[in-house]
């Protein structure tokens, strides 16, 4: 078969450029495939991370040609003979080596979620939910955290300073899940649009796109926690409401 | 009763760092894909229309056929609220108001177009390339998103969708009126078709929004406790994923509609009728 150009980021912290490597194509290999021949036979200290190399870990995340990508789930037939392969690491995140970069922004952030509280117990001491009320959040948790939804945000990707007030969409279904279950008490409104730049996200589905789960994060995550918020303080409809019919909040409003 | 409460196992958490070094070439995009075709139709399409729709709001004639023997009325003008109408819907506007009348009524599907969900999506790219597409650097400095004025306001959007409902009953009025012809008879012409479908277009449009989605179930967490709402959620959550085809449909067939109205009423064509 014939050969594949690839160029692949090399470098740390005090720099770095893209450096060419040549390798005879095989049929039916995935771009991480390469990446692992390229460095057995050319680049033995070549950082990459991975694990499963079956789109089940987020791992193997990086930018092939310009796009966010599983490096195990690209196809390397899905380029044109001859063409270039461009392997660079993820663009939002801090690098460490090659095509590692440090993720830990992601699990900060996490850490900041404010846990399930979930409500009494029923008299006979057991919990019950149904289906219907839980199915939406069970989209959610098919999240792999590759964190490619959070590289292509533009809101972090373009403007590092916001990284200090925005969860990002991973962060969003999580965020979501927790809003919808049907045992929770906790109010994570206020915070999200306060302090997690719930507000800042501008809906252009870059999230969706490069989802490798195929969840959609804008549509079923991102947009029902918007319109939470606009029930919860930019209703006036909703607010009269509340006070003619003296409903109040059930759940707990959580600030940090 | 409205309570705040602190996570204090939160606080020992490390500070987000930025300003450390990334990877990869400093440049725009990578992508070698045609990722600027999308935002340029996108702004096309949209610029194509803002420029009809001006030159049909201020045309301000030719937009009801009734002359023709058609009772056809173009949505740009429906409801017709002022005196001056050439078939006033509803007089509410005295006849000191003699601008055209589509600009009160406009207001409001555009309105509701501004703030949509998919439009926000294709005027961010195409228009403030913020970002133009998905790993294509934006050219701002600064950005805030949503979060400050003047986009805040489109967390309004459901009030714009609330009169969205309205003109959907009041475009479907005016289809059905399409079937009406002189001598109280009942028929069907070009136009009639025309009118049904741009009714049917608004309405999937409408009642596939995010926020109809929300207002109909989507605020619930106990699906179980409302079987009613959860029914009309799951039937407007199959027409959702759609909402960008409709938003498209709708607003082609918007413009051709008045188009096709103001060509009959204009006497540039005759509107064949079926029976």
């Amino acid at each position: 078969m014939a050969d594949l150009n690839v160029k692949l980021w090399r470098g740390d912290e005090n720099g770095g450029e893209l450096v060419d490597y040549t390798i005879e194509a095989q049929e039916g290999e995935v771009v991480l495939d390469v990446v692992h021949r390229i460095q057995a036979s050319q680049a033995p200290d070549l950082a990459v991370r991975w694990n499963c190399k079956a789109g089940k870990c987020g791992s193997c995340s990086a930018e092939i040609n310009g796009k966010p990508s599983l490096m195990c789930m690209t196809r390397t037939s899905v380029f044109e003979p001859g063409e270039t392969i461009t392997i660079t690491p993820m663009k939002t995140f801090p690098i460490i080596r090659d095509l590692v970069t440090d993720v830990s922004f992601n699990f900060k952030m996490l850490k900041k979620v404010p846990a399930l509280k979930p409500k009494a117990r029923e008299a006979d001491g057991t919990y019950r939910m149904f289906q219907e009320d839980i199915e939406r959040g069970q989209e959610f948790r098919k999240c792999i955290e590759c964190f490619l939804c959070q590289n292509v945000c533009h809101v972090i990707r373009d403007h590092e300073e916001n990284k200090t007030n925005y969860a990002g969409p991973r962060l969003f279904i999580r965020y979501a899940d927790l809003e919808m279950h049907p045992l929770d008490t906790n109010d994570r409104l206020s915070l999200l649009q306060d302090k997690m730049g719930l507000g800042m996200c501008n809906i252009t589905k870059c999230c969706t796109e490069v989802c490798p789960e195929h969840i959609h994060i804008t549509d079923n995550a991102i947009i029902p926690l918007k319109e939470r918020v606009v029930g919860d303080r930019y209703d006036p409809l909703v607010w009269l409401g509340k006070k003619i019919f003296r409903k109040s909040k059930t759940k707990v409003t959580v600030t940090e | 009763m409205t309570t705040t409460n602190t996570n204090s196992d939160n606080n020992s958490i490390t500070a987000v760092e930025i300003g450390k070094p990334r990877g990869g070439p400093n440049v725009k995009t990578l992508r070698k894909d045609k990722w600027w075709l999308q935002p340029l139709f996108t702004s096309i399409g949209l610029g194509l229309f803002v420029i009809y729709g001006i030159w049909a709001a201020f045309r301000n004639g030719n937009y009801f056929a009734g002359a023709m023997g058609r009772n056809y009325l173009s949505p740009f003008y429906s409801p017709c609220v002022t005196h001056g109408c050439q078939y006033t819907t509803v007089p509410i506007v005295g006849s000191w108001y003699n601008i055209s009348p589509a600009i009160i009524i406009l207001i409001f599907p555009m309105g509701f177009r501004m703030s949509c969900y998919y439009y926000r999506k294709a005027y961010y790219r195409s228009f403030w390339f913020s970002p133009p597409a998905c790993a294509v650097s934006e050219p701002h400095k600064k950005y805030s998103g949503e979060s400050k004025f003047p986009l805040i306001l489109n967390n309004i959007h459901r009030y714009f969708w609330y009169a969205a409902v309205v003109f959907g009953v009041v475009l479907t009025i005016d289809a059905v009126n399409a079937f009406r012809f002189p001598n109280n008879q009942i028929g069907m012409g070009l136009g009639t078709v025309v009118l049904v479908i741009n009714a049917v277009l608004i309405w999937l449009y409408t009642l596939s929004c995010h926020s109809c989605r929300h207002l109909t179930g989507g605020k619930l967490n106990l699906f179980s406790k409302a079987p009613i709402r959860l029914w009309f959620w799951k039937k407007v959550s199959k027409i959702n994923p759609h909402h960008q085809l409709f938003a498209w449909l709708s607003l082609i067939w918007i413009a051709f509609t008045d188009f096709y109205v103001y060509m009959v009423a204009s006497n540039m064509i005759h509107d064949p009728r079926f029976f």
